[in-house]
């Protein structure tokens, strides 16, 4: 059994549509949960269905929805404080130091992340290679397990089957509703129905289709 | 945000003029544009807090997306396709245009005061 999971994704809502439903089900075993989250995602284009958030508001706003999710899947929440898009611009050493500083004391078991490469948006892809290198740069000895999460097209094609398939559907629903707590980034899921912003039946089976597997690869170093 | 009304921007771009002022223009398909549409190319173009004056300011529209031209002493400065605006915390003038799904795509924004940045909002 783990220890202590700590995933590292760069925006409020990554954990949600990528590890709720792991993230669940490691607290119902007790296992403590941390998510560094590497910017607030302040550059986000979804400003909520009704336009409720402006480009200076939505760091505010996603800050509040990231710590309900917190409340909601009861895991720590620790904000690395870069800024939304630029991360790959940073310094790839400092982001992995910073990083190793917060593993060293978390001490972990087990460390949830992108797989560089494979993960599509920029910021996704540089937190992974930072978060892999953070670890690398750690004692063999007290290295926590990499899973590194893809989420290309075609990533099965060029990756092969994932090595850890968690089968989240019989709890579809809670994560669905972690991933609805992200309200400006989520609610463009929704549509009117009989006077209530809803999740129609139809969108829900094609989310869950997506979104009921949450898939890793264990990395392997070899250094 | 509100749908624009040109007079109470034009009101605010005459307000902000010749002087030195801090600007923010961003424009954005999405991290996500070649993802979900594999013909597609991500684009986009961002700028904070650049400080600038400019010396004449138009708005321009035809009732639902307007532009935005800002006259400098040595270039230009416009954006397009706005439908959006707000005075954020009583002083900064944001303008905003979104997508029929209320996706934000481009956006202007002017301010007397730098706006904030990285780590001011942790
Ligand atoms: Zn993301």
């Amino acid at each position: 059994m783990e220890k202590h999971v700590v995933i590292i994704f760069p925006h409020p809502d990554d954990e949600s549509f990528g590890t709720a439903g792991s993230i669940i089900k490691f607290r119902q075993q007790n296992i403590p949960v941390t998510f560094l989250c590497g910017t607030l995602g302040e550059m986000g284009r979804n400003m909520g269905k009704q336009i409720f958030a402006n480009r200076e508001t939505l760091p505010m706003i996603r800050k509040q929805e990231l710590a309900a999710v917190g409340k909601l899947l009861d895991m720590d929440i620790h904000l690395l404080g870069y800024q939304d898009k630029t991360l790959e611009f940073e310094d790839r050493q400092e982001v992995a130091e910073h990083i190793k500083e917060i593993l060293n004391k978390i001490k972990p078991s087990l460390v949830i992340t992108h797989y560089p490469g494979y993960a599509v948006h920029p910021d996704h892809d540089a937190i992974g290679a930072a978060a892999i290198e953070a670890v690398r740069l750690m004692d063999p000895e007290e290295r926590p397990t990499v899973w590194a999460q893809a989420i290309s097209t075609n990533y099965q094609e060029e990756l092969g089957k994932p090595d850890v398939i968690h089968d989240v559907r019989d709890i579809f629903d809670q994560k669905m509703e972690a991933i609805l707590t992200h309200r400006s980034q989520a609610e463009g899921m929704l549509k009117e129905i009989n006077g209530h912003l809803q999740l129609a039946k139809e969108d829900k089976e094609n989310l869950k289709r997506r979104l009921g597997l949450e898939q890793f690869y264990i990395w392997e170093y070899h250094d | 945000m509100e749908r624009i009304e040109v007079q109470k921007v034009q009101k605010w771009l005459d307000m902000l003029k010749d002087q030195s002022v801090y600007l923010h223009l961003e424009t954005t398909n999405g991290a996500y544009a070649s993802h979900f549409d594999n013909k597609g190319i991500n684009v986009g173009a961002y700028i904070r807090n650049a400080k600038v004056r400019y010396t004449q300011a138009k708005i321009i529209g035809d009732g639902t997306s307007f532009r935005v031209g800002l006259k400098m002493e040595l270039g230009w400065i416009y954006a397009e396709g706005l439908t959006h605006w707000t005075i954020h915390e009583n002083d900064q003038l944001l303008l905003a245009g979104h997508d029929q799904e209320g996706r934000l795509a481009v956006a202007l924004q002017i301010s007397e005061r730098p706006f904030a940045h990285q780590g001011n909002t942790l």
